[in-house]
This record gives structure tokens, C-alpha cells and sequence, in this order.
């Protein structure tokens, strides 16, 4: 409830008065506000309680409600030139919980998407193996299969930050980032149907069936370790714009090695030093030199509520609600600082809390109306300590591009607004 | 020890190796055709370069046909993708590193970062031109490779480049030494180059804000409000700062078109499957029933006024919503 009272009237006068609470009234509605003959959301019933409502299978394939049609991928202004090289940003914004629903999960494509017919689509492993296979999807279905909740997030993520802050909200700073239950047989067991030769091949080549033909080095060691080659998402098949019928996840690892519409693997005794292993997804140090063959995505959190372009409704409590993850395993520990990151707090962990998967933290706070600087801060089971931006800068510039998990900082001016900020 | 007992003993200690074939009836030899046919990368050591060449004249007559509308006729394009060419100096060539990328501000292009020339031969085979990839023959990638090598004059003019000669070319190449895979993000257990602590109170912050997001920018990704839910604790913020009423009306309203699924079917000025906002506006503007009529049509749907595809009803939207959409498009211009 949100009592009236609690308007703070405008210090120009009735205008700006009536100017802001009519601006309240269009951001927050008015619906809960008590009035002295009551709530007429109460006391008027609605058609929904008084006529027959809509049968079953009405729509064959549910829809969100027409209310929560603000919650869309968008893609960021100006980032790209071409729709089919691009990028569209998952709505963290909106979000609960760790699993990020399929038709909101962010789009990254090279050379546009397809819709490809899973009995025409083939699997060929080859190269350095006893037995070069062809395998169909009826084949790699009756495979022994796993099911496994992991994050994905781009490398590019937070990378147009690297210099200022740059972008108004979560879904821009952060967006590129999703996570999913992936069903799918282990990349392992397909290596050892092949009779994989693991004494010389070190690195396993991952190839995509859509134009661009993407291609990406794994290391052996994670192919073995816990790569799937999956074709569930979320319980159902993966979506078109995420790799149908088929992609590889390699979990911890940034996006790009997670080959959509995956047509081959081949295992071999050097990296292959592709387009995407060289010209982009390196990282750029202020010397000059580009890091290659950059993966691990280190840990990293971002406050979703409240957020860049949010506004908080009224003075009082707030579950302040993020998430945290890292590519070398489970969370331990978030902590939350509400005044710049001169004093911090142990964040609520909400379970489940897995390796290489999205957690979610909650920490109450009681807003004072006053301005506050947000930010969290994450910690792995290695120990490593999400760093501060300036920490970052430090080794790595600020051209790099990619990799940039450093704390977000939401500043909370006294209005209530929340905008993206870097403070040292 | 008897057989059985050392059998019995391998059992339990051995991993539980696959049999030759553990998973019967599941997948098939891959046919050598097959390989050859989807077996198409070329490694950094140029395995898998098939044979061919091509000169960088004949590369230019291909890349004047097929690559220079995007790229530029010198690859110097910056409107669809990033430059290719460009921003190497004679010196890198001797040095391996291309000096530019340790300037700030430098615009980045494809010849400054490559570090092997196998990259580009297999990057324009594989996914070149950008709306037919894989249609170029081997000898028209060579070429290709010639030319854009040519725009910086890593290649003379008159240079022939095959598959015998990509070696001693990849020791041109400006940024060739400018790679490194001594980091700690490449191996599982790769060592972070940055350690933070975990401070929790009395922290050493200068507690400045050091940048924000400009006021000019803030509308730059749209109506915030119409990119967050319409419950819970927040809201998103109105699109326009420091917009007059009218305007933050207008975005309303445009907002409300937008999660209504108008703009799914009306653009500002183009059809997409039902008229442009413009020529609704231009085709009733001036008619003075037309805004009654209109919201009946929004609210019940209508067929027949700009050909066969009908309008949905908008039973949801409430009397004033549609007036106000209705209003919205009428002053389209």
C-alpha cells in the first residue's frame, strides 16, 4: 500500500504538486492507494469475476500475459550496423529466480539465425579419432543424456562499460547473459563413441550449420570435463534463435564457444586460430597486445532490483534482488553496500546454488528517501573477489572489450531514480 | 592368484572402460565424401589449405563485384562493418606489431589484428560474401586474400598468392607477434590477474562518482517505462528527461501503442502489414467523425478500409486508452 500522504509535495507550489502526483499516479497507478470510500479495485468487481472466462487450449502454446509485454529482447541502439550480426539483451530487469525463459534469452548471430529441420540436421565428429561418425538426431537422442542448469553469458557482456558507464539499464549493461536447463548427451561420450585420440588431440573444433560456419578451439581438458552437446532447453527443444536443433555448452566459458546449430566437431593437435579466435573475442591490453583464446567468464554479479532506469516507489522496505555467477564453479558469497562500497553487507542466497550457474541473492533494505549508491559483489569457491572497475583498468585498460565483470554501481538520487554510475 | 580372482580385481579398480562399441545401432561411419565436403577449416599451421592461387588483380575484379558494396571499394568502409583495411604503417611489418593498437582512440581494423593469415583465407571461405557464403572457388579466396593484403600494401601489386607461398606471406603480416595466450582466462585453472578483497566495513573508497550516463543519452534506448513491468517495487523511468508534458504524453501513449501490439502491424511511415501511422493520420485527419469511428474500429476490429487483411479487436484496451491512441495517430506525421 503506498499511502497517499507519502506524495512529498513539490516545493514550486500546486502546479508542480499536481504536475508530480499525476506523474506518480501514471507511473504507480493508483490502484492501491486508500481512499476514504475505499479501493474501488475492491469494491467494484471486475468482468473477471463476473463472466465466464476463456476455455482450455484456447492458445496451444501459452503466452505471457498482455501485461508483461514490456518485458522484451531489445537490441541497443547503435551497437551494430546489421540486424544479422547483432545482438538482442535479455530483460534481467524483470526477471525472478536463475532460469531465464527462452522466448526472453538473448540473441547473439553472426550471419542471422535459421530454422533448420532437425531430420535433415547431422552431427560429424571427426579428425583425430579411431571412428569419424555421422550422427543423426534420432541418434544423438538415444544417447544416455544429462540435464544440466548453467549460465551463458557473452564475453562482450558489461563491454560497453569498459570506458564510462554507457549504457541506462541492466538489460544493456548486462543482458548478454542467460541461463537455462540444457539437455543433451556429453560432449565425452560422443569423443569416446568415436574412440577420441586423447593422447594427441588436445583441442576439439566446434563448427556451426548456418552461414557464418562459426568455429571455436575447446580445450580438451573442458570438452572431457562437463561440455554437453544439447538439444533441450528449458524442457523443451532449444529455440531457433538459441541453436535448433543442436548446440554445444560449454559451461563457465563465454557464449561464442557455445556453437549454435553445431554441424561438426573435429578433434585436433593445435588450436585452429579462427576468425573468432583472432580478429574478435581477443582482448585488447593497453600495450597492444591482444589476449587470445580469453574464455573463463570470472565472477560477477549485478543488482536487478533496483536498477539503471528503475525508479523505487515510495520510501520503505525493498527486497533488493540480483544475480551472481562464475565460470569456475559455485558462488560462495555476495555482499551487497548500499553507500558506494565503503561498507558492506552478507547477502541471502537463494537456492539452488550450482556450478556455473546463475545465483540469486536478496538482501532487505529500508530506503530512506535519500540518495544511496548500490553495488554487489560477488565471491567464487576459488575465493576470487569480483573486482571494482578501477581494479580492472588498472591491468587491463580500458579498450579490452570484453571480460568486464567489475561491480555495478546504481546510484538512487533522492527522488527515487536509479541511473548507472562508476565511482571510484 | 586364479584368473578369476585377478579378472574380478580389474573390474573393480579398472575405470569403467567402453567396450569398442557401447551404444550399438547409434550413429554410422562418416563416409570419406562426406569428410571432404564439410572438412573446410584451415588451421594457424595451414593444415587443410587446399591447393590454388590467385593474383591480387584478380582478386580486385571479385571484391568490385561481390565485397565492395559493404566493404568499401578499398576496404576502408566503416558503414556496414568495420574497417578491413587500413592503420598500418612499413614499420609493423618489420616488427610484427601493429603500432596503432597501443594508441587509444584508434579505429580498429581487420589487417591492424591479424595475426595469422590463416584466419582470413578460412573466414572468407567459410562465411564470405555475407549473403552467399561458401560460393567462392579456392582459387577466387586466394585472390581475394591477395587483395585485401594489396590495400596495405603487405603485397605488391603484381603478387600472386597459393597455397605454396602463404607461409612465407604469413611472416609479412604487420600484427603477426601481436597475440598472447599468457593469461589466466584461457586454461581451466588459469591464474586471475586481478585480486580483490572482500573488505566489509570502513572500506578505502574515494566514494566519487566518476562517470554517468550523459543527459543527452539518457533517451537513447527508448522509453524505459515501457521496458519495465507495470507492478512491483519499481518502475521504469519516462523515455524523454526533461521532456515538456506533452512530449512525456506522447511518449506515453507511444509506449502504450508499443505494449498494445499496434506497432507490430503499423509502422510510422511504412507498411508492414497494415497501413503507416502516416497515412492513417493523412487519410482522416481532417475528418471530424473520423476519431468516434476509428475507436470503434481499434476496439472491435474492422476489415475492408486498406484492403483484405482485417484488424483484431482490442477488446482489452479501456475507453480512454483508445481514445488516446486514436488521438496518437490522427497527429502522426
Amino acid at each position: 500500500m503506498t499511502p497517499a500522504g507519502r506524495i512529498r509535495p513539490a516545493r514550486e507550489g500546486r502546479r508542480g504538486f499536481l504536475r508530480q502526483a499525476l506523474a506518480l499516479s501514471g507511473a504507480a497507478g493508483l490502484s492501491g492507494a486508500a481512499r476514504a470510500e475505499g479501493d474501488p479495485a475492491i469494491l467494484k468487481l471486475p468482468p473477471h469475476s463476473m463472466g465466464l472466462g476463456q476455455p482450455v487450449a484456447a492458445r496451444g502454446y501459452g503466452l505471457p500475459s498482455q501485461y508483461e509485454s514490456n518485458l522484451q529482447r531489445r537490441q541497443s541502439p547503435g551497437l551494430t550496423r546489421v540486424p544479422q550480426a547483432s545482438v538482442s539483451f535479455t530483460p534481467l530487469q524483470g526477471l525472478f529466480g536463475i532460469i531465464t525463459p527462452s522466448g526472453l534469452h538473448f540473441e547473439r548471430h553472426h550471419q542471422g539465425w535459421w530454422d533448420i529441420d532437425p531430420a535433415r540436421h547431422r552431427l560429424m565428429l571427426m579428425g583425430l579419432v579411431r571412428q569419424p561418425k555421422v550422427y543423426t538426431m534420432d541418434d544423438l537422442m538415444r544417447l544416455p543424456a544429462v540435464s544440466r542448469i548453467h549460465f551463458i553469458e557473452c564475453g562482450a557482456n558489461t563491454g560497453m562499460e569498459w570506458g564510462n558507464a554507457a549504457v541506462p539499464s541492466v538489460q544493456y549493461t548486462h543482458g548478454m547473459l542467460g541461463c537455462c536447463e540444457y539437455t543433451g548427451v556429453r560432449l565425452s561420450t560422443l569423443l569416446e563413441d568415436c574412440g577420441a585420440d586423447l593422447k594427441r588431440g588436445k583441442y576439439v573444433l566446434a563448427e556451426g550449420a548456418d552461414g557464418a560456419s562459426l568455429t571455436r578451439t575447446i580445450a580438451m581438458e573442458r570438452a572431457l570435463e562437463d561440455a554437453i552437446v544439447a538439444w533441450g532447453m528449458n524442457g523443451e527443444m532449444l529455440r531457433p534463435e538459441n541453436g535448433y536443433p543442436l548446440r554445444l555448452v560449454v559451461p563457465g566459458v563465454q557464449g561464442v564457444s557455445w556453437v549454435k546449430w553445431l554441424r561438426r566437431l573435429e578433434v585436433g593437435d593445435a588450436p585452429w586460430d579462427t576468425r573468432e579466435e583472432v580478429l574478435h573475442y581477443v582482448d585488447l591490453m593497453p600495450d597492444g597486445m591482444h589476449r587470445q583464446y580469453s574464455s573463463i567468464q570470472e565472477c560477477k554479479s549485478v543488482i536487478t532490483t533496483p536498477s539503471g532506469g528503475q525508479k523505487l516507489l515510495a520510501r520503505g522496505y525493498y527486497d533488493v534482488s540480483g544475480l551472481a555467477w562464475s565460470g569456475r564453479g559455485r558462488v560462495r558469497r555476495v555482499d551487497l553496500s548500499f553507500d558506494g562500497g565503503r561498507n558492506w553487507r552478507g547477502a541471502r542466497l537463494e537456492g539452488p546454488v550450482l556450478s556455473k550457474s546463475l545465483t540469486r541473492f536478496n538482501l532487505g533494505w529500508v530506503w530512506d528517501g535519500g540518495p544511496a549508491i548500490l553495488q554487489s559483489r560477488a565471491m567464487d569457491e576459488t575465493g576470487y573477489v569480483q573486482p571494482q572497475i578501477r581494479q580492472l583498468r588498472e591491468v587491463r585498460g580500458t579498450r579490452s572489450i570484453y571480460h568486464n565483470n567489475a561491480i555495478q554501481s546504481w546510484q538512487v538520487a533522492a527522488g527515487g531514480e536509479v541511473s548507472n554510475v562508476q565511482v571510484y | 592368484m586364479s584368473r578369476c580372482i585377478s579378472l574380478a580385481l580389474l573390474l573393480l579398480v579398472a575405470p569403467p572402460a567402453l567396450a569398442k562399441d557401447a551404444y550399438p545401432g547409434i550413429g554410422r561411419p562418416a563416409l570419406a565424401a562426406e569428410i571432404a565436403a564439410w572438412d573446410i577449416d584451415v588451421r594457424a599451421d595451414f593444415k587443410g589449405l587446399p591447393k590454388g592461387s590467385g593474383s591480387v588483380k584478380q582478386g580486385e575484379m571479385v571484391w568490385e563485384a561481390k565485397c565492395a558494396s559493404c566493404h568499401g571499394a578499398f576496404g576502408e568502409s566503416n558503414a556496414v562493418f568495420p574497417p578491413i583495411a587500413g592503420g598500418v604503417q612499413a614499420a609493423d611489418m618489420e616488427r610484427g606489431r601493429a603500432a596503432a593498437l597501443a594508441r587509444p582512440g584508434e579505429q580498429r581494423s581487420t589487417l591492424m589484428k591479424l595475426s595469422q593469415l590463416s584466419t582470413l583465407w578460412d573466414y572468407i571461405n567459410r562465411a564470405m560474401p555475407w549473403n552467399a557464403p561458401k560460393t567462392l572457388s579456392a582459387d577466387e579466396v586466394y585472390a581475394l586474400t591477395a587483395y585485401i593484403l594489396s590495400l596495405d600494401k603487405i603485397l605488391p601489386e603484381g603478387f600472386v598468392l597459393s597455397d605454396a607461398n602463404m607461409a612465407e606471406v604469413q611472416r609479412r603480416l604487420p600484427n603477426r607477434d601481436g597475440m598472447t595466450r599468457a593469461h589466466g582466462l584461457w586454461r581451466a585453472r588459469g591464474k586471475p590477474d586481478v585480486a580483490a578483497a572482500a573488505c566489509m566495513k570502513d572500506c578505502q573508497v574515494e566514494g566519487r562518482v566518476v562517470s554517468q550516463i550523459p543527459a543527452y543519452a539518457r533517451g537513447d534506448h527508448g522509453d524505459l517505462a515501457a521496458q519495465n513491468r507495470l507492478v512491483g517495487p519499481v518502475r521504469g523511468i519516462a523515455a524523454l528527461a526533461g521532456a515538456t508534458p506533452a512530449e512525456a504524453r506522447v511518449a506515453q501513449v507511444r509506449s502504450l501503442a508499443e505494449r498494445s501490439g499496434c506497432l507490430a502491424c503499423h509502422a510510422a511511415k511504412s507498411r508492414i502489414i497494415g497501413p503507416s501511422l502516416a497515412e492513417i493520420a493523412a487519410k482522416y485527419r481532417l475528418d471530424d467523425g473520423a476519431e468516434a469511428r476509428l475507436a470503434l474500429k481499434v476496439k472491435n476490429g474492422g476489415q475492408g478500409a486498406w484492403g483484405s487483411i482485417p484488424m483484431p479487436p482490442h477488446a482489452q484496451l479501456e475507453d480512454g486508452e483508445v481514445r488516446d491512441l486514436v488521438r496518437w495517430v490522427l497527429t502522426s506525421d
